[in-house]
């Protein structure tokens, strides 16, 4: 269907530069994702792809055409939007067939296609309803039936699903994985919540003030990240930070000083000599109870959620946080020993870099479409 | 003594009572004493006037000749209604406020959507075109009649002069349609203000999401803009038929009604009956034809307007 790419993007808002000059690769049938905290400015850079937004400096090409001038309507994409932005005194068949009324399809046809996509989404109980007489879900279906309509080359969702309670929020999100198999479309979606990249992106695209931090399919960027931002970013809860002193350093690894005893992780560790400072980062879910590990830790806080447990420890000045199995039967207060495999952990230079990983993870570069059912049966 | 058509008692007529959902009560003793006060002046207020109206409809009284009193029965009513003066007036009442609706209305939309246009000196541009608005009639008429539309000194005398057409003298000329100029003059910043407002509470997504549908600017005003403002408009209308059905003091300071009965309302009507013929029980009859008037259309204006305002 389509591509895109963004060479050097620039948005600057009268002097303060909001998009600094990003590159972007979406090849075709892909689904990326946007994630960053809020006023990172990856909304911006879908309302710049989408041409509701002008672009500073830098080269969108759709196709390989260059849209930069062309008007929003005529760039072949559809957005749907974080309020849905439905007609509010227009049904949900007009509200669907808006584009097609105002491209002057004839009504027969207008109305065939509006079917169409009502039967893909479920709505055709309620094309004669008015926006008002929806739920939050059924409005949510409305904006995306609006976008299937105008047959669009690539999809834009800026933050679809923030406004629907969790448990529909889950339901859309499988609705529209499927969705997007169904169509085989380019879709580029925005969100702030990292449970919606991890889970329906091909690639993630990683912002923080306007910058990209990381390019990568969801495991890569969780195995793999590239400085402390990515790696505090993805992942909840949120991977846990620790100054180390360096004692010794060799292509083979790296040796770092613990409060229990030394522990060599196995990252590169060239240009790194002893004595150095390092940041030790190691994910709460990587963190094991042990009695014989080699830290400790005050239970401060005890977070029950049935399957597991989180435990916010106290060390020092250290704070950690460690996701245990959800039957320990530890109370506050409790002093506990816990110990890590030191292949999951990562070492963070001063300036937030990481030393790269000397094995790459097994399933760093696992393709999303493995974890589908219409995959697994084309294989067959 | 004259009631005006100011029909604003029967506000409430067609909405339906809410029944409260709070839980509080409602009623009983202590409301009625704490509500007592003001429910008694307003009645008051209405009442006492409307019955006098009343009174002096059914009563033979001429302000000039005593002698003329007692109980008159229909007769001020048939004389009135059998007076085709009456008719003209009616049928300038409604030609005035049907233009003037026409064009604040439309106008106001048109100029709504332009304030709300980005340009350098938005602010200071929007505040003298809501002025007319704060001018008292009887100033703006008069500043028409004499600087405006006067065929001597007036700008558009000076104006037509300057191209080489034939003066016009307004008043004479097109009596009806100078006031309806100088009132739609005075009532469409009205209706750009509540308009205007209005459009302010557009959603600027439900526009973006149009622009990416493919709606240029006049679609994106017909299929967009002006559906959101129906709710608006219908109350810039109720308000602005209420003001309009009395329309006195633009007719007073510029035509007096003249010439003959051209620019002669109900309002200027009955004026004429109660203080220049000094006939106060046909003024008065008059007067309470023009409360059915004005109710009659309050009561279908308002269902309308609570129809459009309950979606």
């Amino acid at each position: 269907m389509a591509t895109l790419q963004l060479n050097n993007i620039v948005k600057d808002f009268g002097g303060t530069q909001v998009i600094k000059g990003v590159d972007l690769e979406v090849k075709d049938r892909e689904f990326v994702v946007f994630v960053g905290p809020s006023g990172c400015g990856k909304s911006t850079l879908m309302r710049m792809i989408a041409g509701l937004e002008s672009t500073t400096s830098g080269e969108i090409a759709i196709d390989g055409q260059r849209v930069n001038e062309v008007g929003p309507a005529d760039r072949g994409l559809a957005m749907v939007f974080q309020s849905y932005a439905l007609y509010p005194h227009m049904t949900v068949e007009d509200n669907m067939g808006f584009s097609l009324r105002l491209a002057k399809v004839p009504r027969a046809e207008r109305r065939e296609k509006v079917l169409a996509a009502a039967r893909i989404l479920q709505l055709e109980p309620l094309l004669d309803r008015k926006p008002r007489a929806l739920s939050g879900g059924q409005r949510q279906r409305v904006a995306i039936g609006r976008a299937i309509v105008r047959n669009p080359s690539i999809f834009l969702f800026d933050e679809p699903l923030s406004n629907l309670d969790a448990a529909l929020r889950v339901q859309m999100r499988i609705e529209l994985a499927r969705l997007h198999e169904e169509l085989d479309a380019t879709m580029i979606y925005v969100t702030h919540d990292q449970i919606e990249a991890m889970t329906m992106a091909d690639k993630i695209v990683v912002l923080q003030d306007g910058v990209v931090e990381q390019i990568g399919s969801p495991m890569e960027l969780y195995h793999h990240p590239r400085n402390r931002f990515v790696a505090g970013f993805i992942g909840s809860p949120k991977m846990n930070f620790l100054e180390v002193e360096v004692r010794g350093a060799d292509a083979e690894g790296v040796d770092v000083a613990l409060p229990g005893g030394d522990c060599r992780v196995p990252v590169a560790g060239d240009g790194v000599s002893a004595g150095d400072t390092l940041t030790l980062g190691i994910r709460p879910e990587h963190l094991v109870l042990d009695e014989a590990g080699p830290l400790t830790g005050r239970i401060q806080v005890i977070e029950r959620l049935g399957g597991v447990t989180s435990l916010y420890l106290e060390h020092g000045d250290s704070e950690w946080i460690l996701v245990a199995d959800g039957n320990v039967a530890h109370r506050v207060h409790d002093e506990v020993r816990f110990t890590f495999d030191p292949a999951c952990a990562h070492l963070f230079t001063a300036d937030g870099l990481a030393l790269a990983h000397l094995t790459r993870h097994p399933l760093a570069d696992i393709d999303r479409k493995e974890n589908r059912a219409s995959s697994a049966s084309d294989g067959r | 003594m004259i009631r005006p058509p100011f029909p604003t008692c029967f506000l409430q007529w067609g909405i339906p009572m809410r029944e409260r959902t709070s839980g509080r009560t409602v009623g009983g003793f202590r409301n009625v004493f704490l509500q007592g006060p003001a429910v008694t002046l307003l009645l008051l207020w209405m009442l006492v006037p409307l019955g006098m109206t009343l009174w002096f409809s059914f009563q033979r009284y001429n302000l000039i000749n005593p002698m003329i009193s007692g109980f008159a029965g229909w007769d001020n009513y048939t004389y009135l209604l059998t007076d085709p003066a009456l008719w003209t007036a009616m049928g300038n009442t409604l030609l005035l406020v049907g233009w003037v609706l026409a064009i604040s209305v439309i106008g106001g939309t048109l100029l709504a959507v332009l304030f709300q246009q980005e340009f350098f000196g938005r602010g200071i541009a929007r505040l003298l075109v809501i002025a007319p608005f704060f001018v008292m009639p009887t100033v703006g008429a008069l500043v028409w009649k004499n600087m405006l539309m006067h065929p001597v000194n007036g700008v558009f005398a000076w104006l037509s002069d300057l191209l080489g057409l034939p003066v016009i003298d307004w008043f004479s000329s097109m009596p009806l349609t100078s006031i309806i100029i100088i009132v739609a003059w005075q009532w469409m910043p009205f209706a750009l203000l509540i308009l205007l407002t209005a459009i302010q509470s557009l959603d600027d997504d439900q526009v973006e999401a149009a622009r990416m549908d493919g709606a240029g600017p006049l679609a994106i005003f017909w299929f967009i803009t002006l559906p959101h403002l129906k709710r608006a408009i219908s109350v810039v209308i109720m308000i602005e038929m209420i003001f309009l059905l009395t329309i006195f003091a633009e007719i007073f300071v510029t035509t007096s009604g003249g010439p003959g009965l051209a620019s002669t309302n109900l309002a200027y009507f009955i004026y004429i009956r109660a203080l220049l013929d000094f006939d106060v029980g046909g003024a008065s009859a008059g007067g309470v034809i023009a409360i059915i008037l004005a109710n009659i259309v309050a009561i279908f204006l308002i269902r309308t307007v609570a129809k459009n305002l309950e979606t």
